[in-house]
């Protein structure tokens, strides 16, 4: 993935420093995520061309504010920069600082120029530093600190053409130390130097400092630190503040300097003003709540159109191919297994795509702080954290970037209780299924007048499905014993005008992650799933066309109805069919037949796939290709053979409802919680108890309602 | 660590203060490191609706921090 021959440069900076703006303008379309070697952390790199006609590589980091790591994104960061010598070291470093106010980013700035990497400090925002009233000398502060200097505007691009021939330029590590280590430390540092042969006294210092960031050096050598450590009676963290205190008295100098004129706060004049409307506490909370509907709404209305047309275009190939294609089991499998595998991953892009344009315009904005400060304290009473709520939100559209999105909370109980919970938040995959239900048992009427009673059931499943995730949080909350402190020390950023470029590159983003993510299981899994259903015992599925034709001889039957009987009957006596049959006993307290089972076998993997599954049970052939009013009809007359009434009775669809909401019917799901906690142990947890909480409030639902 | 009468939970929305130090060294780390400075002036903005978090200005920036975790920070005044 790494191009070894590209000269390779990390952006660093403190969050809302305008990075993300920065990376974007400087590569563009040119971008890849990646993962960081060994761990689960996402890699942003793009190519950036230079104006000499050299290519560079970028590589943009997690927003950190000191090289000190606590969250598992500035772990990353301090890995990265502490490894001087491999393939995947950064040749240089622009570090990029707000503008109107340098302090806070300079203090990363003077840790990383300790490092010794060669170093470009970006000044971001001049346009509204300018607006202040504020101007720096900067030839002044190019030489105080060792490195060249360039102001920039990353939004619209101002200075980046300078910025890029800065890049081209040979540079050499900073001259200047501005941190010198402490005496008492001064000869474990020199061992380390001695013995590792590290370059820098700092760099050496924090080998030191961090126990766990050094997972780049072998074993032996890590053990040579600790023993080090030990022998010099060096406890990390024991000088941190000293050291803070220090650089930022550097950093008071440095500013009185070459501060020609500072800024009075009066440009945040209006930011202030909106604060009052924003976090008002009546306004506050309804504006918030507004900002909800608005979302779902907008989520669900203007995605219906895409969403079919992508669903009409998959079986559309899927059909033809099947015409095409000379029959047999391989073209089988493009076709019914691959093909709508494809599909089944495509047609959640216009849901995903619209959720994190409006999760992203919020974070632009300055917003979503806004969000995490209102919903703290609530958040809190049920083991989990402000910064819960964004991933929450994106898990109603899917759960696999929502879970990525919980990287932020750098409590680890509360991130874990997030990842744990957030899929039960209702995900898109879950609304074609309870489409279909819900047109099946509740009837097309008004309540109120003007409420559909089919849509008030929908919202009440997503209600639902909230509800059950802040409930279980609580639960999780007392059973997970760690005490581990829990702070909120964040950044209120001053509002912006979202940059829309920015909201366009992380929807590719956020896209892409899921289309990878998902589609590779979802295409594994439904070779598999193909295989279950396509394939049979004994000689059952080659017969099928014989055994359908005497059961049925003196019916009628156009070409086409039996087509659909010889699948129905192929299914049921395929893998599985026959484990569906095995389950019944299982599933009957809950109302559920073996056809039902088959569907729940189906969906193990991607609950979507229910609709489908039903459609050939129920031998109608493929939904799409009739109208989806048949696959309605058909499940309404059918039969249940014990009572001799309908299968399909309010306390059986409800029963199925309420399993879908809580049953973890999704592996890419699981692959991304195994991803992000580092085992099977959670992703285990999490698929037992959602599947026992569906289980039970099925059975419950069920037994209640007949 | 220790210093000032008062802590920054006990403040009033619009109150400026001086930071006099931390009662908390865990905290105090990544106060400082986010402009939390002994001997900077600090602002009280205002209370989330709910009470809890807060919001200060600090070094020229906005911060949030919960309730306990502005009680670590003394102030003189």
């Amino acid at each position: 993935m790494a191009n070894p021959s590209l000269t390779k440069i990390a952006l660093l900076g403190n969050p809302n420093s305008g990075k993300s703006s920065l990376f974007n303008h400087l590569t563009g379309l040119n971008q890849k995520i990646g993962n960081f070697p060994g761990v689960t952390v996402e890699k942003k790199t793009g190519l950036c061309p230079l104006p000499d006609g050299d290519t560079v590589e970028i590589i943009d980091l997690p927003g950190i504010y000191s090289i000190y790591p606590r969250s598992l994104d500035e772990q990353i960061v301090a890995e990265v920069l502490l490894d001087h010598h491999s393939i995947t070291t950064p040749d240089r470093i622009i570090v990029i600082v707000d503008g109107t106010n340098l302090k806070r980013g300079f203090l990363l700035l003077t840790q990383i120029i300790d490092l010794g990497l060669p170093t470009i400090l970006a000044l971001n925002m001049m346009d509204l530093a300018a607006k202040a009233g504020i101007s720096y000398d900067f030839n002044s502060l190019s030489r105080e600190l060792g490195v060249p200097v360039v102001p920039i505007n990353a939004r619209n691009g101002v200075g980046l053409e300078e910025l890029k021939r800065q890049m081209g330029q040979p540079l050499d590590p900073p001259n200047k130390q501005i941190f010198g280590v402490w005496k008492e430390t001064d000869a474990a540092v020199k061992e380390i130097r001695a013995t590792l042969s590290v370059d820098n006294d700092y760099e050496a210092y924090q080998f030191l400092e961090q126990p766990s960031s050094l997972k780049f050096l072998s074993a032996q050598n890590q053990q040579t630190v600790s023993r080090i450590r030990s022998d010099f009676n060096f406890i990390p963290g024991k000088f941190q503040g000293a050291e803070t205190i220090q650089r930022y008295g550097f950093i008071q100098d440095l500013l009185n300097t070459i501060t020609l004129k500072a800024s009075d706060n009066s440009w945040k004049k209006y930011s202030t003003r909106l604060d009052k409307i924003l976090l008002h506490k009546f306004w506050g909370y309804l504006i918030f709540f507004v900002l909800l509907i608005l979302i779902f709404q907008s989520v669900f209305a203007w995605a219906t159109v895409p969403m079919d047309l992508i669903d009409g275009a998959f079986a559309g190939i899927s059909s033809y191919l099947s015409s095409v294609l000379p029959e047999g089991a391989l073209s089988s499998l493009i076709a019914e297994g691959l093909i709508p595998g494809i599909g089944g991953i495509m047609m959640f892009i216009p849901q995903i795509a619209i959720l994190f344009a409006f999760i992203s315009i919020l974070e632009e904005s300055g917003y979503m702080s806004r969000v995490v400060f209102l919903m703290d304290k609530i958040m809190r009473k049920f083991g989990l954290n402000g910064k819960s709520v964004v991933p929450l939100m994106s898990g109603v559209a899917c759960a696999i970037p929502a879970i990525m999105a919980t990287r932020t909370i750098d409590n680890w109980k509360e991130r874990t209780i997030t990842i744990l919970v957030t899929p039960l938040m209702s995900c898109s995959a879950r609304l074609p299924v309870f489409t279909i239900l819900i047109a099946l048992i509740v009837p097309e009427q008004k309540a109120l007048g003007f409420f559909s009673l089919q849509g008030l059931v929908l919202m009440g499943l997503y209600l639902l499905g909230f509800i059950a995730a802040i409930l279980s949080a609580w639960l999780m909350n007392l059973l997970i014993k760690v005490k581990e402190r829990s702070y909120l020390i964040m950044e209120m950023p001053t509002y912006r005008i979202p940059k829309w470029s920015n909201v366009g590159y992380t929807i590719l983003e956020k896209t892409k992650t899921f289309v990878i993510e998902a589609g590779k299981i979802i295409m594994a899994i439904s070779v598999i799933l193909w295989v279950l259903a396509s394939y049979g015992p004994g000689d059952s599925i080659a017969r099928a066309r014989e055994m359908v034709l005497q059961t049925s001889e003196n019916q009628r039957l156009s070409e086409q109805a039996l087509n659909d009987k010889i699948a129905a009957y192929k299914l049921e006596h395929s893998y599985a069919g026959i484990i569906g049959k095995a389950i019944e006993p299982v599933i009957k307290p809950l109302g559920y037949d073996w056809k039902i089972g088959i569907a729940l076998i189906t969906s193990f993997a991607a609950r979507e796939v229910f609709v489908g599954t039903m459609a050939t049970i129920y031998s109608i052939g493929s939904v799409t290709d009739d109208d989806s009013t048949t696959i309605k009809e058909r499940m309404r007359e059918e039969i249940n053979v014990d009572t001799g009434g309908k299968r399909f009775t309010p306390a059986v669809g409800f029963s199925l409802l309420v399993f879908y909401t809580f049953a973890m019917q999704c592996m890419s799901t699981i692959a991304v919680v195994y991803r992000e906690t580092n085992g099977w142990k959670w992703p285990m947890i999490q698929l037992v108890y959602m599947t026992l909480l569906a289980y039970l409030s099925a059975f419950i639902v069920f037994q209640l309602l007949s | 660590m220790a210093g000032g009468s008062k802590n920054v939970a006990e403040m009033h929305p619009g109150e400026v203060g001086i930071v006099a130090g931390f009662t908390d060294e865990y905290l105090s780390l990544k106060l400082m490191e986010m402009g939390c400075l002994p001997g900077s002036a600090i602002r009280f903005n205002f209370t989330a609706p709910l009470g809890d978090p807060v919001c200060i200005s600090v070094s020229g920036y906005e911060l949030s921090l919960r309730l306990e975790e502005a009680a670590a920070i003394r102030i003189l005044n």
